[in-house]
């Protein structure tokens, strides 16, 4: 019969102590969110005791039309913000990657300042520009998102850059020389090189940006109007009013998006590493 | 000069090259260099001299601050590395690591444009001619240091350059499989007959490959001159420490007469070297540890030298032998060990080291 | 990395459209707001520019004072129960099995992921009234109840007259824990990421000269860590000092942060000179921070070039 050694000295990873802490910080993240779950599908209205399967709350939330306006709204946008967020992330990428040119740094100050600056800030910026500007209301839809959109393009696009960046960090330049080297222009080299080398930033940075953008509610709940609600800023409003196994249905449905995004994001990441 | 026997002009001449990087760096000082059709063409020096600099301005990724560099008979000031008829081995190896082995090696041929069709077997062609026949099919991730090293050599002679430049090819293989890509490599350029300009820090592999080497030393050329007139005939002090061990010895110039050289060795009293030319100066004196012999008593054809065994280094084929004589001058001697009698006796105490005035280096760089 | 000169063209192709994104929907929004601040409102909707600093001063009243003050002490309570929760679990992922902690940090992580407005609102699940805490507790509460029944003592009321459920939120407690349920993997990675460079020998060679566990921590691991807990420190202090959701949705009517007095200046009492002001005060004490510990950064990088 094999006994377990005891821990060794370094095996801090065993000792019950640490293992408790780190059980009790995950059951302190996890437990709201299952809760939440569990109890889109409870048959009860407001107490917690469970009270047996359903998926009313589920129907009702699909009949909500403006809870569904909002979450064709908040996905319309967080796709186009993506498309964008990924070009101007990848230029961004290869421009403070490549080159040297006068005043870089505050340049990447500038950059990262998206970043690092408070939500509420670029939230309150954003609604003053669009109103100063006079951006106008009443456009039919989809171009009533578009300050939405923009402001969301203006936030993700330096976290793509930053990704993409960080993987370009590790690339060998000395296989674009080998490209030009082989007879590719600049183009060519660029295209058949150091894109394909990019694709997993390019992807995770993606997938970052449209996460960012279906997650954002301060910036939006400024820029948005009475005819423009995304999905955050409707649920806000709902529980502002009341918390109803609805909203619990709804923002299942939304995490069951974000977990599908997450697991294609760490996937195609760990298919990059392992081929 | 370039030793043609046909009379070609050089295929690559580098006429008075210099190249500063930003923040005053000088890398290259005024460098000259005519390299031969066919020539197995070495540069050699430390890490950090410049030599992977001139590879580069070669294959276009660095232009020079001054000079010009020619090329099959045209200035490359003016061309891409993309228009350039030279093609390089990178030290990374650089194969793309999305494509295939076959991608790779066809890579250089789709992008240049014009006829598809005879890719593929060019491009088998290649692979055979590195040993890698039947490899197309896999991705670079599967392959050994060696079999991408490789790869790269054949997607660089499938363009069938006038020049092969390989950036420390060696580098960064173990050392029995160096060993055996020296040889390769060799084999390799007899086949193809292209010209093949290396880049080094490796001493013995810039010997055991190369016609002609150049060494290279904070940016300036030493000396370019063939494997054994490299070893046996360096003119400068650096070149005679780089490659190979060296006993160096400073002296005052006592005078030349009759072809002999009287110098006033520091610590060892009165040398005479033969000589062909009027020296004048101070000059250092140099001998090779395999040049210098063991004796127990004084031999008298010899110049010699009583010295006290400090420490002995046994290392197989030779032993290294270190002593210093009762002033303070140290010598390094490597005896051979011929049998294994030789290897196991080794010396001690007070022994004579001795060796042919002939085998005396006059140093004056 | 070469001269922008030595390849103009592909440098403005790629310098270009970024730049003109951010200097038109980025930087011009932040200079209009700059210049609002140092507005004043006149009539309802029209704001007029003086370059006066009223708004400015206006900030420094006690009533906002006392709030940037809870800001700082929210966010700096968050920060050290963060520090302290996030180095447990960075320490216990770090020496997890290898293959294992791939998993663990993914565990860390997905929360990250998901919609902040639903985890705050998760959290108002558990801690309301007849939430899950207090329904544990109420549990508790019966069972001790039974158990002093059973014995004989339960006509004492020891235990009250009936369970008193505790008031977890709309205060500052809920705002706090909000606070560091949203920020917690903030903490952990680069704690982690600090842990998981640091080389083993290290704590090694300190028990083998003799320091015990709890030495070795704080005179070599600790010091070891120390970009990562800087870093840590500040990507947890410089958001939760900023939270607007947090305290909104979590917070009572005196646990406001300084981000719910902005928004109320631009949404309901519609005083944006004033609010513009305060958001600019909001980000200069953002950019101290961030610049304190690059100040740090560069120190520490000195001192171990000396």
């Amino acid at each position: 019969m094999s006994r377990r050694a005891p821990p060794g000295p370094l095996d801090y990873g065993r000792r019950l102590w640490l293992r408790f802490s780190l059980w009790a910080t995950f059951l302190f993240l996890y437990a709201p969110i299952l809760m939440l779950v569990a109890f889109s599908f409870n048959d009860s209205r407001r107490n917690i005791v469970w009270r047996g399967f359903t998926l009313k709350y589920y129907e009702k939330a699909w009949n909500n039309d403006s809870l569904i306006e909002a979450f064709t709204n908040s996905l319309t946008i967080a796709l186009v913000s993506t498309v964008a967020s990924v070009i101007l992330g990848m230029m961004t990428a290869v421009l403070l990657w490549r080159f040297r040119f006068p005043g870089k740094a505050p340049y990447e100050g500038a950059m990262s300042l998206p970043i690092i600056i408070p939500e509420i800030c670029m939230g309150v910026a954003m609604m003053a520009f669009f109103a100063r500007i006079g951006w106008p209301a009443n456009l039919p839809w989809p171009l009533n998102l578009g300050a939405i959109t923009i402001a969301h393009i203006s936030f993700s696009f330096p976290f793509v850059a930053m990704v993409v960046r960080a993987r370009l960090a590790r690339f060998n330049p000395e296989l674009e020389e080998a490209a030009r080297d082989l007879g590719a222009s600049q183009w060519q080299s660029f295209r058949d090189v150091l894109l394909p080398y990019m694709r997993p930033g390019l992807v995770a940075g993606g997938l970052l940006a449209f996460t960012l953008s279906l997650d954002d509610f301060v910036i939006t709940f400024f820029t948005s109007g009475p005819e423009t609600v995304t999905f955050p800023v409707k649920v806000y409003s709902m529980i502002r009013f009341s918390v109803t196994p609805e909203v619990n249905a709804a923002s299942t449905v939304l995490i069951a998006i974000t977990l599908f995004l997450t697991t294609i994001a760490l996937w195609l990441q760990n298919r990059a590493q392992s081929s | 000069m370039v030793r043609d026997p046909h009379g070609r002009p050089p295929i690559i001449s580098i006429n008075g090259v210099s190249k500063s990087f930003p923040g005053g760096v000088q890398a290259l000082a005024d460098i000259s260099i005519e390299v031969a059709e066919g020539e197995f063409f070495a540069l050699l020096g430390p890490s950090g001299c410049g030599k992977t600099t001139l590879l580069r301005i070669l294959a276009g990724f660095e232009t020079p601050s001054k000079g010009d560099v020619f090329i099959d008979g045209r200035n490359m000031s003016r061309v891409a590395p993309n228009h350039r008829p030279v093609n390089m081995v990178f030290q990374s190896y650089a194969v793309f690591p999305h494509m295939t082995v076959a991608e790779n090696v066809a890579y250089g041929l789709k992008v240049g444009g014009g006829d598809r069709s005879g890719i593929p077997a060019r491009v088998e062609e290649a692979l055979e001619l590195v040993r890698l026949a039947g490899y197309g099919d896999r991705s670079p991730q599967q392959l050994s240091g060696g079999q991408t090293q490789r790869v790269a050599l054949a997607r660089a002679l499938v363009k069938k350059p006038r020049v092969l430049l390989l950036d420390e090819p060696l580098s960064a293989l173990d050392a029995k499989l160096r060993e055996a890509m020296q040889l390769e490599l060799v084999r390799l350029q007899e086949t193809v007959g292209i010209t093949f300009v290396i880049v080094t820090h490796d001493q013995n592999e810039a010997l055991s490959m190369a016609d002609r080497i150049a060494v290279i030393e904070q940016g300036r050329l030493l000396q370019v001159a063939s494997p054994l007139e490299l070893y046996e005939y360096p003119t400068s002090r650096f070149v005679a420490d780089f490659i190979g061990k060296m006993n160096l010895f400073e002296g005052t110039n006592l005078g030349c007469a009759g072809g002999v050289l009287s110098v006033n060795v520091n610590g060892l009293g009165r040398m005479d070297i033969p000589c062909e030319d009027n020296i004048e100066g101070d000059v250092g004196l140099a001998v090779r540890p395999e040049k210098m012999l063991l004796y127990d008593h004084r031999p008298d054809d010899r110049l010699a030298y009583e010295a006290i065994v400090d420490k002995i280094a046994y290392q197989g084929s030779e032993t290294r032998v270190f002593l210093s004589t009762g002033d303070g001058i140290n010598f390094e001697v490597s005896v051979r060990n011929a049998s294994r009698r030789a290897a196991a006796e080794s010396a001690s105490g007070s022994v004579w080291v001795a060796w042919h005035p002939a085998d005396t280096l006059i140093l004056r760089d | 990395m070469e001269s922008w000169r030595r390849n103009p063209l592909t440098f403005w192709v790629f310098a270009l459209p970024p730049s003109l994104w951010l200097a038109v929907f980025f930087l011009a929004p932040l200079a209009l707001v700059w210049m609002m601040s140092f507005g004043e409102k006149v009539g309802l909707i029209d704001i007029v520019i003086s370059w006066r600093p009223d708004n400015y001063l206006r900030a420094m009243d006690p009533l906002y004072l006392q709030i940037f003050l809870k800001s700082f002490w929210f966010a700096g309570l968050t920060t050290a129960v963060c520090l302290v929760m996030g180095f447990l679990v960075a320490v216990a992922i770090t020496f997890a099995p290898p293959r294992r902690r791939p998993l663990l940090l993914l565990l860390v992580m997905l929360p990250f992921w998901t919609n902040l407005l639903i985890r705050t609102y998760a959290l108002i699940a558990v801690f309301r009234t007849k939430g899950l805490v207090n329904f544990g507790l109420e549990q508790m509460w019966e069972w001790s109840q039974s158990v002093l029944q059973g014995v004989g003592l339960g006509d004492l009321g020891l235990l009250g007259p009936e369970f008193e459920p505790l008031q977890l939120l709309y205060n500052n407690f809920a705002v706090v824990a909000g606070l560091v349920y949203v920020h917690l993997p903030f903490m952990v990675l680069p704690l982690y990421a600090a842990l998981d460079r640091m080389d083993r020998s290290f704590i090694e060679a300190s028990l083998d000269l003799g320091a015990g566990h709890i030495r070795t921590f704080f005179s070599v691991v600790i010091p070891l860590a120390m970009p990562g807990i800087v870093s840590g420190i500040i990507i947890t202090f410089v958001p939760a000092l900023g939270s607007f959701l947090t305290p909104d949705l979590l917070g009572g009517t005196d646990s406001q942060m300084i981000a719910n007095v902005i928004e109320r200046q631009f949404k309901s009492a519609n005083d944006w000179p004033f609010g513009a002001a305060l958001s600019f005060i909001l980000m200069y004490v953002t950019f101290i921070a961030i610049a304190l510990r690059s100040l740090w950064a560069g120190r520490a990088r000195r001192g171990s070039a000396a």
